[in-house]
């Protein structure tokens, strides 16, 4: 059996039907990991003595019937920017080089519930800002389809991981396309579900009222199932919501008849890849062969998404960065004996330049005299935003377009120009700044090979319609693969 | 001559609230402690926590702005406050500013002249405390003790009102009873559950510009509200006739210097660049809700005073010095109601508690005995079981260590002898062995009994009923 | 348009944030703000007067606790990733 072909639905069955061990399971990933893993470099941390002992534990978890769940036995990995008790975790970041959480996020526990073994922590751009995964203090992380090009960011390690098979799934988290964007570059399946739908206790903020944690994995099954397994109404979490519509899985349903799809023509224009283009109208195509009705509609006020992203997620990060100081966990800088030195010094020597950007804007924009024109201006077009899309959502089921106006970029292209850099953001932005559920499949490669990653963007409280629409079209297009197993 | 100046005066007044727990976790917000003993990663800033409101605190938070005829906001958000320094964990502490719980209030406050003045409540508004930092001399640095941090506030900020150091005391006493009598704090300024910021300035007498103010802060007493207050006043005028500008800026007062100095660091740019805060849902007040707090409001002291007068016949001066504490209020009530005699009660309070509240330089809403100690003490003289100054004895100990004055008593043997036949026999051998003074007494010497009184009860112990002593000695002599 | 970031914003901007921007990393943070608030600029293209700012997505209100206390001694957790502790607390350069 080859064990890593597997979805990870597909290898539980395995286990719990006796066919494969836990410790098998896991043993077959670290070959991987020590094959690849010093190319692509998806992780910032990996345990394997620790996660050979959860195998240990889970096989007697699943033998004596305590894990019976879709997930029991899956070795998986963690985005560095979920706590993992006694873990380090480090958000990619200097500042906390060092830092050993004392207690889980509220997602991690509830996939540890479900009996995965988690393999470590995998590499991300520094508190999730950036694109690209190159942002990393770490370095960089390497796109498994072709190690000239990036990963995607910000979740670059979970998607990366996933392509190359060095675990069978990994959370990430999406800030404003930070889960979507990288499975597009590496042509994995990624999910943003509604803001509040994944607790938040646990995942170190960069954009609060942005943050959302997400799968990242082989197929849509494996989405819905994840989805399902961490997704609570959390007391730890004020904007943790309660939903009683939380059995995502119901809707793997290979059907989208009457189903209603809009495409905004603004995410057609003026730079947007041909080849991607071509591949996510043909993807729309398949759907309305399927039964579902598709039509063109304008969403203009999208190119302001990225302003408007761009101030408030900096706005929140400077203030919720303020915490990494030197004073109570992570990196203090040395003989700085006077505290505002020390502050200074130990935040300018801990934290990269991105970051240091964003902070600095985000300062900025809420300090006295600029609060009204920057950060107040950002949360009224937010509104109007969200209002476009309210709209949209009285006519559409779901909202269909590309993830990135192109392929992954090749290394060491981006950094250089952020804004250029933050433009990429475009087709994802939005979603989080209004809240929304969304999921990224690939729906082709381009002439290089890397892969093209599809969008689909539902309302608030609607991840069904999207996992069945995705499903529908999945099962259309037939297995993807990866570069290890090749679609045939 | 000499220009005459006004003092203008507004207060930010800083409560800590009486929750179990803190604002934002489920950390208990008991005073003291070993430090860090009190702490989660809520409340000490770790990476990846949240927070999450404490219902209790918020209805605090309503009850007093009802009780000072506030506007309560209808749809109320905390906001981030943002600056850098070691007992702020996040560094940042939630807090509001764009629309705080309460508005527009005032309390009404007795005048020296013996008329009414009102004094403006500008807003009251929720927000955590900070963590306490202790110098260490000996490694020259400073500890961070996070026990504090997240112990809910209120601030409450005052119109510019006051004009004097009286009315300001007379305001902080107003609020302190209102929310003492809510049980919404013990306010207590020594410990620091009630701290007092003081904005001033100073202006000619009939300028109508107010003149550029400073905040004083550190005050941790009345007498040193009142000596800041002078101080500050005094430094202001000088600037002014000396042809100098007042300095807006925020002053540290030393009381035991008597003066108040500049608290300026070019690191501190007092720009909070405050903004909601995400990770808190904003808080919606109903009527229905507003109804049920309302309904929950106790009897305030100005209703109690009227119904102690009709009620239990007790002197008017009582009355003002029991209800000036809601804790003597209740011990006076409670122990009543147990013994049925207000008058011994307010005996008990008035004299020997105030006593040792002043010995002891103590607040009285850190009294310790209970009602029910006291209402027996009060059966226990009142039986003669023990003479008055047992009962004080008793009393005190009881004051320091609430012990069961019954239980005491009889371990102690304090009883009052009531054996005719011993205390007789007792006064038989003094007076036979005091020829002196039963002489002196046969010579009209009224004083020479006393000194026989105090022989017998020295040689009782103190356990013997004076006016049997008397008695018996009347008829042996 | 053309935001200019002057020396003294960039140091007050420092002092906010508690960032120290060596020599050429002072330059690049003037360029960079410059160019991201000419960016952000394009906002003012939207009329938004009547526009009631959003800051929380969904209407959701009155999330909270009980009063009751639920937390024990953590003091061990709270200082195990300490940079520096003495007696149970954090040590920092003296604030007084």
């Amino acid at each position: 059996m080859d064990i890593l072909n597997m979805t990870a639905v597909g290898l539980s069955d395995q286990i719990k039907a006796g066919r494969i061990t836990v410790k098998e399971a896991v043993e077959a990933v670290f070959a991987q990991i020590d094959k690849t893993e010093e190319n692509y470099h998806c992780y910032v941390t990996i345990d394997k003595e620790n996660a050979l002992k959860e195998a240990e534990r889970v096989q007697a978890g699943i033998d004596d019937g305590t894990f019976t769940g879709p997930l029991a036995g899956v070795p998986v990995a963690i985005k560095d920017n979920m706590c993992t008790e006694g873990m380090l975790t480090t958000c990619s970041s200097k500042i906390l080089e060092n830092f050993i959480p004392t207690f889980s996020s509220e997602a991690v526990l509830n996939l540890q519930k479900a009996g995965v073994v988690i393999l470590g922590k995998t590499n991300m751009d520094e508190f999730a800002m950036g694109s690209t995964t190159e942002t990393s203090y770490y370095g960089v992380t390497k796109n498994p389809w072709n190690d000239a090009h990036v990963p995607g960011g910000s979740s670059g390690g979970s998607a990366a991981a996933v392509a190359a098979e060095e675990c069978f799934f990994a959370l990430g988290s999406d800030t404003g396309g930070s889960i979507r964007q990288p499975a597009g570059y590496c042509g994995v399946v990624g999910m943003k579900p509604t803001y509040g739908t994944v607790s938040r206790y646990g995942l170190i903020a960069y954009g609060s009222s942005l943050d959302q944690i997400g799968p990242l994995c082989k197929d849509v099954t494996d989405c819905a199932t994840i989805l399902e397994t961490i997704a609570s109404h959390d007391l730890k979490d004020s904007t943790s919501m309660e939903r009683d519509d939380l059995d995502f899985t119901t809707a793997l349903v290979n059907d989208v008849k009457g189903m209603k799809i809009g495409i905004p023509k603004d995410y057609f224009g003026e730079g947007l890849d041909p080849e991607v283009k071509e591949a996510v109208l043909a993807a729309a195509e398949v759907l309305k062969e399927k039964g579902a009705v598709v039509e063109e509609f304008d969403l203009d006020l999208v190119k302001y998404a990225i302003p408007t992203y761009y101030t408030i997620a900096a706005a929140e990060a400077s203030s919720n960065l303020e915490r990494f100081d030197g004073v109570k966990y992570g990196y203090r800088a040395k003989d700085a004996d006077e505290l505002h030195q020390m502050y200074k010094r130990t935040r300018s020597e801990g934290f990269g330049p991105e970051v240091k950007r964003r902070i600095m804007l985000g300062s900025f924009v809420l300090s006295s005299g600029y609060y009204d024109a920057y950060y107040l201006k950002a949360l009224k077009v937010k509104a109007l935003i969200k209002k476009a899309f309210d709209e949209a959502f009285a006519k559409y089921d779901v909202i269909l377009g590309p993830v990135a106006p192109a392929t992954a970029p090749k290394l060491g292209e981006s950094l250089s120009d952020p804004i250029k850099m933050y433009l990429g953001d475009i087709y994802t932005i939005s979603v989080n700044l209004a809240g929304l559920p969304g999921i990224c499949l690939p729906c082709g490669k381009d002439k290089a090979g890397l892969p093209i990653g599809l969008q689909l963007i539902g309302d608030c409280f609607s991840e069904k319609k999207l996992i069945q629409t995705a499903y529908t079209y999945e099962q259309a297009r037939g297995a993807f693969g990866t570069p290890f197993h090749p679609a045939e | 001559m000499a220009k005459e100046y006004e003092t203008v005066i507004g207060l930010e007044v800083h409560v800590e609230l009486a929750s179990k727990t803190k604002i934002f976790c489920g950390c208990s917000t008991e005073f003291g402690g070993a430090p860090n003993t009190h702490t989660c990663p809520v409340c000490t800033g770790m990476p990846g926590s949240l927070p999450v409101l404490n219902k209790q605190v918020l209805e605090y938070a309503i009850a007093v702005g009802l009780a000072t005829n506030c506007d309560i906001t209808r749809y109320c958000k905390f906001d981030r406050k943002n600056y850098f320094y070691p007992d702020n964990p996040q560094n940042y502490q939630i807090s509001q500013l764009y629309l705080p719980i309460c508005r527009n209030g005032y309390v009404e406050v007795e005048t020296q002249d013996g008329g009414k003045k009102k004094v403006g409540i500008h807003e009251i508004h929720m927000e955590e405390d900070a963590g306490k930092l202790i110098h260490d001399e000996w490694e020259d640095c400073s500890l961070v003790d996070y026990n504090r941090s997240g112990v809910p506030l209120i601030e409450i900020v005052s119109e510019p009102d006051m004009r004097s150091a009286e009315e300001v005391i007379a305001y902080l006493e107003k609020l302190r009873l209102i929310i003492q009598y809510l049980g919404a704090s013990d306010c207590k300024l020594n410990e620091g559950s009630m701290r007092a910021d003081v904005n001033l300035s100073v202006r000619e007498v009939g300028a109508k510009e107010f003149g550029t103010r400073t905040e004083m802060k550190n005050l941790n007493s009345f007498k040193a509200i009142a000596h800041a207050i002078e101080g500050e006043k005094n430094r202001q005028i000088d600037i002014l006739e000396d042809g100098g500008k007042v300095v807006q800026e925020t002053r540290r007062w030393d009381d035991t210097k008597e003066y108040s100095y500049a608290m300026r660091s070019k690191e501190d740019a007092q720009d909070y660049r405050y903004f909601p805060d995400p990770d808190l849902t904003p808080i919606m007040v109903s009527e229905e809700w507003l109804a049920e707090i309302k309904a929950k409001e106790p009897e305030f002291r100005t209703a109690k005073m009227e119904r102690y007068k009709e009620e239990y016949g007790i002197p008017e001066y009582d009355i003002e010095i029991i209800t000036n504490s809601k804790r003597m209020a209740d011990l006076f009530e409670e122990t009543t109601a147990l013994c049925k005699q207000p008058k011994k009660v307010s005996n008990w309070l008035m004299v020997e508690t105030q006593r040792l509240l002043k010995e002891q330089s103590m607040d009285p809403e850190d009294i310790r005995f209970t009602p029910e100690n006291l209402a027996k003490l009060i059966g226990l003289a009142d039986s003669k079981a023990i003479n008055s100054s047992v009962a004080k004895e008793v009393f005190e100990v009881m004051f320091n260590e609430n012990i069961d004055p019954e239980k005491y008593v009889e371990e102690k043997g304090l009883k009052t002898v009531n054996d005719e036949g011993a205390l007789r026999s007792t006064i038989e051998q003094i007076v036979k062995d005091n020829p002196k003074s039963v002489e002196d007494y046969h010579n009209g010497k009224e004083k020479a009994i006393g000194f026989l009184v105090g022989q017998t009860m020295k040689a009782m112990k103190g356990k013997a009923d004076p006016a049997m002593i008397n008695q018996i000695l009347k008829e042996l002599l | 348009m053309a935001n200019v970031i002057s020396d003294e914003t960039i140091d007050y901007v420092g002092i906010l944030a508690k960032l120290e921007l060596s020599g050429p990393e002072k330059e690049q943070a003037k360029k960079d703000m410059a160019d991201m608030l000419d960016y952000i600029d394009q906002l003012g293209e939207l009329d938004t007067s009547d526009v009631e700012p959003m800051s929380h997505i969904f209407p959701v209100h009155n999330v909270f606790r009980e009063d009751v206390v639920t937390n024990g001694d953590d003091s061990a957790n709270t200082i195990k990733n300490a940079p520096a502790d003495k007696d149970g607390m954090f040590m920092v350069p003296r604030t007084f």
